[in-house]
């Protein structure tokens, strides 16, 4: 019976891993988010005051919300890990095969005040099988406006400046998932002067915190059909 | 003792060099009276080609992400490509200004041309003569441009709520830059798509 023995002992040693991924932390399989940190590679976008490109703050930032996430247990594709080249279909190309439930585009800006959230300027279509790329995010719209309302609500809880928009995009339009664009601006006082730049930790940490707790929100929404 | 002669040239000579003194006096006092002259004749205003009439300039606010309506008494042409591009020039001079609320560089000089064309697709019966505006940004203008969603958001769409406002006729704008097509004003706002002007309405309005 000692073969009996190695096989089970085989067999729990094997299932190991596979329990460790069941964990509290690991990520759901069913509630994706995709986190697109713009621009990047030989695109990097804006400057910031304090001379930071706006590819280097926005990779920052989703590396933060990816670890936010990832502890509450929710799985995250994100467009990119390093200083790399993207289009903005191959964003939306990872977005769509991810089939995610939330695609957040973070931007970091030095124009404005606290966060800015874009959803589609496209007007609202019904969904089919199959959608014109440039336009697919149009039968997501009514959702995206629902993300942008959870979004709003946790941002403005935190104490942040909130400024809701509609805009066209490159990328965010072809996306098939609930779409929003976040824009991270210096915060200011009443007076216009700057309490807390894009770059800086503690105030990345708390919009991203308020992120989190938005899509931990979101998730608990019961879907429109 | 000095010859007569002598004392002759001395004379002579200093006599000329008084009369040339007197002369270059003259003559510089004449040039002088002349720029006096020129500087007088200089235009200190810009001439008015046309009457000023009311427009309106559709500006934009970083601080809230909102447009609001100016009434202003302007000069305008009576083309309307011509009037629509010193309306985007005089939006552009108060992004220009050193206090602006949406501060980008460059002013009127970033609007290189507005061409009127009529509206492509199917005819609306409501405005069966609509128009389709093609505004050609200069290079210098897109590469000065703050980067950012909502700055070149709003900068697009102050650009398309005042051609709105002025030129009821113009119901869609797309944008050029030296002539060619852009993806993008500075990274971030879309160039390649149509915009609707009922999509870019002021959400509020202020009368200096």
């Amino acid at each position: 019976m000692r073969w009996i023995e190695r096989a089970l002992a085989c067999a729990a040693l094997a299932a190991l891993p596979a329990a460790a991924q069941q964990s509290p932390a690991a990520p759901s399989a069913h509630f994706v988010v995709v986190l697109d940190a713009a621009h990047g590679g030989t695109d990097p976008g804006g400057r910031l005051a304090g001379g930071q490109a706006e590819k280097a703050a926005t990779l920052a930032l989703s590396v933060r919300l990816r670890s936010l996430l990832a502890a509450r247990g929710i799985a995250v594709v994100t467009t990119r890990e390093s200083d790399t080249t993207l289009d903005p279909n191959s964003r939306a190309a990872i977005a769509n095969h991810a089939k995610a439930q939330v695609c957040l585009s973070l931007h970091v800006s030095e124009s404005g005040s606290g966060v800015h959230l874009f959803v589609s300027s496209l007007a609202p279509a019904q969904s089919s099988l199959f959608l014109p790329w440039k336009t697919a995010q149009a039968a997501l719209v009514t959702r995206s406006l629902a993300l942008a309302g959870a979004l709003n609500a946790s941002l403005q809880h935190a104490g942040l400046n909130v400024t809701l928009g509609r805009t066209s995009l490159p990328g965010l339009d072809s996306m098939t998932c609930p779409a929003v664009a976040v824009e991270l601006a210096p915060e200011r006082a009443q007076d216009g002067t700057v309490t807390a730049e894009p770059d800086d930790a503690d105030y990345r940490a708390k919009a991203a915190a308020a992120l989190a707790a938005a899509v931990l929100e979101f998730r608990l929404e019961p879907r429109q059909p | 003792m000095i010859p007569r002669y002598q004392r002759v040239i001395l004379i002579v000579l200093l006599a000329a060099s008084l009369a040339m003194a007197g002369i270059l006096w003259h003559l510089r006092q004449r040039a002088h009276q002349r720029l006096l002259a020129g500087e007088d004749s200089a235009p200190t205003q810009a001439p008015e080609v046309a009457p000023a009439e009311q427009a309106t300039l559709v500006a934009a606010s970083d601080a809230d992400g909102s447009l609001l309506a100016q009434d202003r008494s302007l000069p305008l042409p009576a083309d309307p490509g011509a009037r629509a591009r010193v309306l985007l020039g005089k939006l552009l001079d108060l992004y220009a200004a050193p206090d602006a609320a949406h501060p980008v560089p460059g002013g009127a000089p970033g609007i290189a041309q507005v061409f009127l064309l009529p509206a492509p697709g199917p005819k609306d019966p409501q405005t069966p003569d609509a128009e389709l505006a093609v505004v050609n940004l200069t290079g210098a203008f897109a590469a000065s441009h703050p980067s950012g969603i909502e700055t070149e958001s709003l900068t697009v769409l102050s650009i398309c709520a005042t051609l709105r406002a002025n030129l009821p006729r113009v119901t869609q704008v797309r944008f050029l830059v030296d002539g060619q097509p852009r993806p993008t004003l500075a990274g971030h706002a879309d160039l390649t798509r149509t915009y609707l002007t009922a999509d870019a309405v002021p959400t509020g309005g202020t009368t200096p």
